[in-house]
């Protein structure tokens, strides 16, 4: 390179790449005196996976032992399955519980032993279980390292429990998904530092302020369409770019739209990334039928037009097990797999490749070439907070590596108007002001914001911002 | 809000009365239990202005605060209300029973048989609404920490001992409410609610007398109208002919009836201080009137809780009610015993692991109480089959089947069940039989969800031998009812003790600078 080139920014490759080394080497080889956490927030696909088996492979080179937490079944079996993969050289300890036994894909590798209990282990180079499991694990030696997956999704009483187990810890996770929950009332410790019903993230930071977050800056899964906006809506504060730029992800239809509104949504979002798909507005049940007819109608032709994926990882028709059906309640999936299973599209997956149907919470994580979304807020006649979440939005919003479809009711800017975000304001909750946010909002705000526990960023301001988006790719039903 | 109760609010609309949401009472209601109805001072929050109480709807006892911002006249007011409450809550710390248990030695393991006193029975206290729990939460927090003349450091406004007992009384009792479930201290309008649907909002139904409304409305009105009435009717002098249910108080009765009243209280105090004649007889007068005026304000609340147990006493009880109310003993003990052992009073904040404890235990309790709800009472559990969370229905056959994979074949048999409810049923699925005479769990291994027909395989609760035990299956022509979900709620996991806090969390409490707890940050 010449001294007289002027300087670019780094390609997203080289940002990533330099993001990764320090995170690596703060969790391998801390400097005498570091924080004993180490926290990476990590936006949609933007190499977390990856990241943990790295920094798996790379502490067990350096000599250690170490153990994982995951936070559901599925998550541990997903990870067993990559690190056993990628790090044949390792041996990987699957932990389960009495009842629920590992996936196939988990245990199919020779360098994998499973048990349920954790003396059988203990010699392992890595030990890998629910959070839930690892709570019951008594009797052992604290692990000197740890990594604890999809830590924001954690609640902070489950890392009470299961900190006793080990020394340091490299935190990864999504700030932006779904908070953990509860379904009793916990104003009693809203403000607590250590709410038990809070994320874990939230606890350990408020706890060792000298933790300074690292961040993964660039989202291989979310297309150029997507990233920007989902950055925006959803971590106004620490942006992040596409890994890919605009042309590098192309959606072909095999055979041309039929001239019906589905169709027509369908070539919206192969061309643009986004496309939303409103029906007439009207208050319905939950499991709105015409909403869910259309969902199920939009998969069918999804199919039937014998779409191509085209993309860095080549060329690839987008068949039923690269589609996802996102929703916010149990009952409206059950509804959409009924109606795609009249349709003769496959939903189980026991029975070969199928269409994921399922909640925001249950496709947290998971990624796939196209998502159909039905919008949380369709039909209803109230914003209630559950249906608020920027989590919720978030995650049904940032499954998708070419395109994603919303349908909804419209109206739901008027029903937006209508529900304010009305929740008692909760005094000197644990929230912290990240770095470099002073010049954003303003040094006086910081204190202030600090003291009422102010959300970042607002649903409702969210909501707006996607819904606004989207209303330049709208297409009309019936 | 669930489909059945939406429904039944529908059906309250359009009959213009109550419709029921249980067919049992959900909730123990004792036999002797304290009604208790406080109101707050505008000015000041958590500030008492009055009480009412009593375990005899006809004999209703006032306590009044003349002047709500003087602390010597609220401290009186505490005093004379822990005269009051503390011999019913004592009431009931002497007779026992004695529970037999064993504990483990932790260093030998070895077993050794302990015996346990657990109180017969407990108190209960029952309050209008929600904001009356709320206002005594604030009272015991204000009052717990209240020093004695038996302080080491008495400070200069010692208060006598009963006072910071209520408080740490109350603490408690507000607290065990925040557990799903509980039974010591309830709130009416929270009772009602749980048992009949009305057709106003679950704000509205905050409202007491609203919400009673709905039950007994007078002759040619319909609920939403006697309910409109009992919140805005006002009399000539402008006063609300029911008022509010309290804590606070309706801003124009202050405003032209309380107000004066406690002027005219301060002049005469101050004409006593200054050593008037009649100055005795003024005062006594001016406490006379505030008593009244309160007594009027505080009474048709008192007989709205009263009629609320009336209703809810002709009720069935529910099968699991006598199962929760003696945690609820426990919980009584258990607090009988702290203050009997000479332990502080409960501290300002909970810390992390007494935190997590209590959510754990609220989370167990709240899954316990709705599994209890749906056995006791086919409402309840036909919200659950609505939900698609459970399928009732006859069975049409019972198939012998074995599980020959082990040395000696176990039965497993399966079980087709004709329903027309549409449970999420996924094949695999494990599925609970519901007010068997077992436990018992099968597993969903088809469905045919045209023909309404749900075949499950049967895997336990048949006894040991390689036949099932007689009448531990239900036979064709049955009814029967499974549940998706478990039957009892899973155990929490262990906590480290608060002196094993770990560095995620702060480190353990003790450690902790102590500044934060011992003053509060805005004095």
């Amino acid at each position: 390179m010449s001294l007289l080139t002027p300087p670019t920014p780094p390609s997203p490759a080289a940002a990533a790449d330099a993001a990764v080394a320090a995170i690596l080497a703060a969790t391998v080889h801390p400097a005498p005196g570091a924080p004993r956490g180490v926290v990476v927030d990590s936006p949609p696909g933007a190499g977390k996976s990856t990241l943990v088996v790295k920094a798996a492979r790379e502490l067990v080179a350096a000599g250690e032992r170490l153990m994982i937490v995951a936070q559901t079944n599925s998550q541990v079996d997903d990870l067993v399955d990559r690190l056993a993969a990628k790090g044949t050289e390792l041996t990987v300890g699957r932990l389960h519980s009495g009842e629920a036994r590992p996936a196939a894909e988990a245990l199919r590798h020779p360098n994998v032993t499973a048990s349920s209990k954790p003396a059988d282990l203990l010699e392992l180079d890595v030990v890998v279980s629910t959070a839930a499991k690892w709570q019951w694990v008594k009797d052992v030696e604290p692990w000197r390292h740890a990594i604890v997956d999809e830590a924001y999704q954690m609640r902070s009483d489950a890392l009470l429990a299961v900190a006793r187990l080990f020394e340091r810890a490299l935190f990864v996770g999504d700030p932006g998904q779904l908070d953990p929950f509860t379904v009793v009332g916990t104003e009693q410790w809203s403000g607590l530092s250590y709410d038990p019903s809070s994320s874990a993230v939230v606890t350990l930071l408020a706890h060792n302020p000298a933790i300074e977050p690292h961040r993964l800056p660039v989202s291989w899964r979310l297309p150029a369409s997507a990233a920007p906006l989902i950055s925006e809506a959803f971590y106004p504060f620490t942006p992040f770019r596409a890994g890919t730029g605009p042309g590098d992800r192309l959606l072909l239809p095999g055979t041309r739209s039929d001239g019906s509104a589905v169709d027509a949504t369908i070539d919206e979002a192969a061309e643009y990334g986004w496309a939303l798909l409103e029906l007439p507005a009207r208050h319905t049940v939950r499991t709105d039928p015409q909403a869910v007819a259309a969902v199920a109608a939009l998969v069918r032709r999804l199919l039937d037009r014998g779409l191509v994926a085209s993309s860095e990882q080549g060329r690839v028709p987008l068949t039923a097990g690269r589609i996802a059906v996102g929703t916010a309640h149990r009952d409206q999936a059950a509804a959409v797999r009924a109606a795609l299973g009249a349709l003769g599209v496959p939903v189980d997956p026991v029975a070969g490749p199928a269409v994921s149907v399922d909640t925001a919470n249950r496709l947290q994580g998971r990624e796939y070439d196209m998502t159909v979304v039905l919008h949380p807020l369709s039909g209803r006649p109230d914003a209630t907070a559950f249906h608020l979440e920027t989590g919720r939005l978030c995650v049904l919003a940032s499954r998708h590596r070419h395109a994603c479809i919303v349908v909804a009711r419209a109206g739901i800017p008027e029903l937006l108007d209508e529900h304010p975000a009305g929740d008692p304001v909760q005094l000197g909750s644990a929230m912290r002001i990240p770095a470099g946010w002073e010049e954003k909002i303003g040094g006086q705000v910081i204190g202030l914001l600090e003291r009422v526990g102010a959300q970042f960023p607002d649903g409702w301001e969210a909501n707006y911002r996607v819904l606004q988006h989207l209303a330049e790719h709208r297409v009309r039903g019936s | 809000m669930s489909l059945l109760t939406t429904l039944a609010r529908l059906e309250a609309i359009r009959s213009g009365r109550a419709e029921p949401l249980a067919t049992v009472l959900h909730r123990h209601l004792a036999d002797r239990p304290m009604v208790l109805v406080p109101l707050a001072t505008a000015a000041e929050d958590g500030a008492p202005l009055a009480v009412l109480l009593g375990t005899d709807r006809a004999e209703p006892r006032l306590h009044i605060v003349p002047q709500p911002l003087n602390r010597e006249r609220r401290a009186e007011f505490l005093a004379a209300l822990a005269d009051d409450l503390l011999p019913y809550l004592d009431s009931f710390a002497a007779a026992v029973e004695l529970i037999e248990g064993s504990e483990k030695e932790p260093a030998t393991g070895e077993k050794t048989v302990t015996t346990r006193e657990l109180c017969l029975d407990a108190p209960q206290l029952i309050v209008p609404n929600v904001g009356s729990v709320r206002h005594l939460a604030l009272l015991g927090r204000a009052t717990r920490f209240r020093r004695t003349a038996e302080d080491p450091d008495p400070g200069p406004y010692p208060a006598p001992t009963r006072v910071p007992l209520l408080g740490r009384w109350l603490t408690h009792l507000t607290e065990r409410a925040q557990v799903p479930g509980s039974s010591l201290l309830l709130p009416m309008t929270g009772l009602l609610a749980r048992h009949w649907a009305t057709g106003q909002s679950l704000l509205e139904d905050q409202h007491l007398a609203a919400q009673l409304a709905w039950h007994h409305p007078p002759a040619g009105l319909t609920g939403a109208e006697a309910a409109e009435l009992a919140e805005t009717a006002r009399g000539t002098d402008g006063r609300l002919l029911h008022p509010p249910a309290g804590p606070a108080t309706d801003p124009r009765f202050d405003e032209k009836l309380l107000a004066p009243a406690i002027a005219r209280f301060d002049a005469a105090q101050a004409a006593a201080r200054q050593g008037r004649p009649d100055a005795a007889v003024d005062l006594a007068a001016a406490v006379g009137e505030l008593r009244h005026l309160l007594l009027e304000v505080l009474l048709p609340t008192w007989t709205d809780v009263w009629r609320g147990l009336d209703l809810l006493r002709a009720l069935p009880p529910g099968g699991h009610l006598a199962e929760r109310w003696e945690s609820d003993r426990w919980s009584y003990t258990g607090h009988r015993d702290r203050l009997a052992a000479g332990e502080p009073p409960q501290p300002r904040v909970d810390d992390a692991v007494t935190a997590a404890r209590k959510l754990a235990q609220r989370e167990r309790e709240q899954v316990r109480v709705g599994v209890q709800e749906a056995l006791d009472d086919p409402l309840a559990m036909a919200e659950r089959r609505l939900a698609g969370e459970a399928f009732s229905g006859v069975v049409t056959e019972l198939e012998p089947a074995y599980d020959t994979s082990g040395r000696t074949p176990k039965p497993r048999p399966l079980l087709t069940v004709h329903t027309t409810d549409r449970p999420h049923a996924d094949l695999g699925r494990e599925v609970h039989r519901a007010s068997g005479p077992a436990a018992q769990k099968a597993e969903v291994v088809a469905f045919d969800a045209a023909a309404g027909l749900i075949t499950v395989r049967v895997v336990n609760g048949m006894g040991r031998k390689k036949e099932p035990e007689a009448g531990s299956l239900p036979q064709p022509g049955e009814p029967v009812t499974f549940t998706l979900f478990e039957l009892a709620p899973r155990q929490s996991a262990p906590l480290p003790e608060p002196d094993d806090t770990p560095w995620t969390h702060g480190g353990p409490p003790s450690a902790a600078p102590r500044s934060a707890s011992v003053s509060e940050e805005w004095a």
